[in-house]
């Protein structure tokens, strides 16, 4: 049995829903990079890189090291749950299908009760 | 979970989910209803159309053939917040109300999955079982990576293209 952690999802979309963050992990995909290195790649400031950084971080999807002066990026423990994001939102669009049917399933007993009494 | 606003949440009741193995996915969950309703309720496309494409996810139905009989065909276009129409559509291998349905799922290009519904009542509720057997470990491993069960829409199969990507490189 799978479990799933919605706060971690959530967190996991939140970082992919921006396009240059997906950059940055198509790009830690091939090779570690500092921060710098990032920055220059996708003509961003320091400071915003930082942030998008950290928003990754936060994730998991991204870990960094300091050595030095230099901080080095590398994809995080999260990039092989794929598996995981799969299921939970599979599960999540068919829990929303379920409640509707829930509401389908209310409405035919109801009618059945009133075209029963009507027989009557 | 949150729940949404002006939905009935009292007897609403989770589902359960299992990768039972490496083909196959199964869903549990129980409707407060008698089978033949449940049954009903997904083979009548007026009915099917109601529930299967849920709002808050931003699906709309457009169409909805079903030709509920054993060999009989469906075809169902939806698509995401006014997105390009997806298509989902297959056969059906077995029609035994109010108790079983099987149908094939042929979108794929090199075979999808079979699914089996089984409808179960007790005491006026019905427990529902769906099953999907994909051919391959390799064929629900790809389903999984491109997201191709689901058709959510073309955002998501981008990410879960981005992840598989990313899950490769990290293998290497």
């Amino acid at each position: 049995m799978v479990h799933y952690s919605e706060a971690r999802l959530d967190a996991s979309f939140a970082a992919l829903s921006d396009a240059t963050r997906r950059g940055v992990l198509e790009q830690l995909g091939r090779a570690e990079a500092s921060i710098s290195d990032l920055a220059g790649k996708f003509h961003m400031t320091l400071t915003g890189m930082k942030k998008h950084i950290g928003v990754l971080e936060q994730a998991e999807l991204v870990t960094t090291d300091k050595v030095g002066r230099v901080r080095t990026c590398k994809l995080g423990p999260r990039r092989l749950e794929q598996e995981t994001a799969w299921l939970e939102r599979h599960r999540q669009l068919w829990e929303a299908r379920f409640g509707e049917l829930d509401q389908v399933i209310e409405d035919l007993k109801q009618k059945e009760m009133i075209d029963g009494r009507k027989k009557r | 979970m949150d729940a949404r606003k002006g939905e009935p949440t009292a007897m609403k009741t989770p589902s359960t989910w299992e990768r039972k193995s490496e083909r196959e996915l199964v869903v549990t969950r129980t409707f407060n209803g008698p089978a033949r309703l449940v049954f009903e309720a997904w083979t009548k496309p007026e009915l099917f159309r109601r529930w299967w494409t849920p709002k808050s996810f931003g699906l709309s139905m457009l169409s909805c053939e079903m030709d509920v009989r054993v060999g009989g065909g469906y075809r169902l276009e939806f698509s995401k917040d006014g997105s390009p129409p997806m298509a989902f559509f297959g056969r059906y291998l077995e029609v035994t109300p109010p108790s079983r349905l099987v149908w094939t799922n042929d979108e794929a290009d090199h075979g999808g999955p079979v699914t089996t519904v089984t409808f179960e009542e007790k005491g006026g509720k019905t427990l529902l079982v769906m099953h999907e057997l994909h051919p391959s470990k390799e064929a629900l491993d790809e389903a999984i990576a491109s997201g191709s069960c689901e058709g959510i829409g073309e955002t998501l199969a981008q990410l879960d293209e981005l992840l598989a990507t990313l899950g490769a490189s990290a293998a290497r």
